[in-house]
């Protein structure tokens, strides 16, 4: 319950941060993506199934708030997190590369499905410039704020995994 | 949880099952046109709140360092504005006259009715798509202050977009510059149609967006005209403002002209909008035409 209401107010901040005050922060009209990095590192920390979970509610936010079709956004947020969550068993806490890799790729692929699906579908077909004026520099601006976000949400996690791990102990 | 059941579902079967809903609920939003219903309710009146206060605290902050910041440009331009004061006093001199006149005349023919004041209601712009792709954004009025979807949303005196989709205290706006926007349009002189389309390419670029297939006699409209919303759209109302056209050429189809528009509001900074609450009325409700 007690980790259940920590992500939720986790995604809630991110959520909130990130079409608010990343907004008027933008570089160039481009802001990073924050929710991203929650779903993806909740994945490859605590497995597919949390991954899933986190990247569903965050995607249904975006959804509920900004999409033009229910679950659209959900569903790829699920994917992803689904996807992260294959990595736990490679993930050390110490080591920021495994990390910057997985967010990396996952706010490329993002970017990638959005693009297909929402632009490519529709005829709009200069993936070269795309690519080059919004996905990439949303990929430097969220690899920036990862460093800082990325061990904000371990400490978090380390935190939640003692508490619960010494609750259980107890409870033996 | 601190007990697991034994039979847990095994976590590919779950997001089998997850991804069976979404796609049922996008095909059923995207066919239906529904959106998030209760889910919109109770998504507003958790998050909406917390936009908002952010926001608060954001303008201010925004609003205190400006101040700072402009202090020395605004005695410079103070000189600077008087003069024009003084050059505008005497232009307005010259088109009370001339608005004089065209009363009398608009009262000849009949014409009051052509541009009626509509009922408006004012609200702040709370949160952006977090995304880089599209430009829908959020406002801090909803169904409660009897903003319905289909709404047409101005700025000054330009068009900004329309309501999407309502929650009870919000509201969502796709803006004219977002991708998938279509405005039907027409040039104010010739009253020649034309399709407005944004465009993330071109908005980047030049801070343009694009029309396209404009009938008119040759080269009829030409750079600086004005784009307003034509009388053909079903869901914009007559005579507001777009833009002004920046740049105008002929298709390879030697009958049509496309080109870029300026639009008229300041998109990078806008912060309060009016909701026209007045929509227009179509008859036939089924058509699914632009929006």
């Amino acid at each position: 319950m007690r980790r259940k209401f920590t992500v939720f107010l986790i995604i809630t901040i991110c959520f909130i941060l990130q079409c608010t005050l990343f907004q008027a922060l933008a570089f160039a009209s481009i802001s990073p993506n924050l929710l991203i990095v929650v779903t993806s590192s909740f994945g490859f920390m605590r497995g597919r199934k949390e991954g899933m979970w986190i990247g569903f509610f965050s995607g249904l936010l975006l959804d509920l708030f900004f999409g033009s079709v229910i679950g659209f956004y959900a569903l790829v947020y699920a994917y992803l997190g689904y996807v992260n969550g294959f990595f736990r068993k490679r993930f050390f806490p110490d080591d920021i590369k495994l990390p910057l890799i997985l967010i990396s790729a996952s706010d490329l692929s993002y970017n990638m499905l959005v693009y297909l699906f929402l632009f490519f579908l529709r005829g709009r077909f200069r993936f070269g410039y795309y690519f080059l004026h919004i996905m990439l520099p949303e990929l430097v601006y969220t690899i920036l704020v990862t460093i800082v976000l990325y061990f904000m949400i371990l400490r978090i996690n380390q935190k939640l995994e003692y508490i619960e791990k010494r609750s259980a102990s107890k409870f033996v | 949880m601190k007990r697991k059941s034994k039979h847990s579902i095994p976590t590919k079967y779950t997001l089998l099952v997850l991804t069976i809903i979404c796609v049922v609920v996008m095909f059923i939003s995207f066919t239906l046109n529904l959106s998030g219903g209760p889910l919109n309710s109770v998504a507003g009146y958790i998050f909406v709140p917390m936009q908002k206060g952010i926001n608060q605290v954001g303008t201010w902050i925004v609003n205190r360092t400006d101040e700072l910041a402009s202090l020395k440009d605004v005695m410079q331009k103070n000189k600077d504005l008087q003069a024009k004061v003084d050059e505008l006093t005497q232009e307005l001199n010259t088109i009370k006259l001339e608005q004089y006149e065209l009363d009398n005349l608009r009262e000849l023919m009949d014409l009051d009715q052509k541009y009626p004041s509509y009922d408006k209601v004012a609200a702040r712009v709370i949160a952006n798509d977090g995304g880089n792709w599209f430009s829908t954004f959020l406002i801090d009025k909803g169904e409660n202050d009897g903003i319905e979807k289909d709404m047409n949303v101005i700025a000054g005196s330009g068009l900004v977009g329309i309501v999407i989709d309502t929650g009870p205290n919000y509201a969502k706006i796709r803006s004219i510059i977002d991708d998938a926007s279509n405005v039907s349009g027409m040039a104010l002189s010739t009253a020649d149609r034309c399709i407005v389309n944004g465009n993330l390419a071109s908005m980047n670029e030049n801070q343009v967006i694009q029309f396209t297939g404009l009938k008119c006699e040759d080269n009829a409209v030409k750079t600086g005209e004005q784009i307003v919303t034509s009388h053909i759209s079903d869901k914009y109302l007559e005579g507001i403002l777009v833009g002004y056209i920046n740049a105008i050429e002929r298709d390879s189809n030697n009958l049509t002209y496309s080109g870029t528009i300026t639009p008229a509001v300041d998109f990078q900074h806008l912060q309060e909008v009016l909701v026209v609450l007045d929509k227009k009325t179509v008859h036939n409700k089924t058509s699914k035409g632009k929006d």
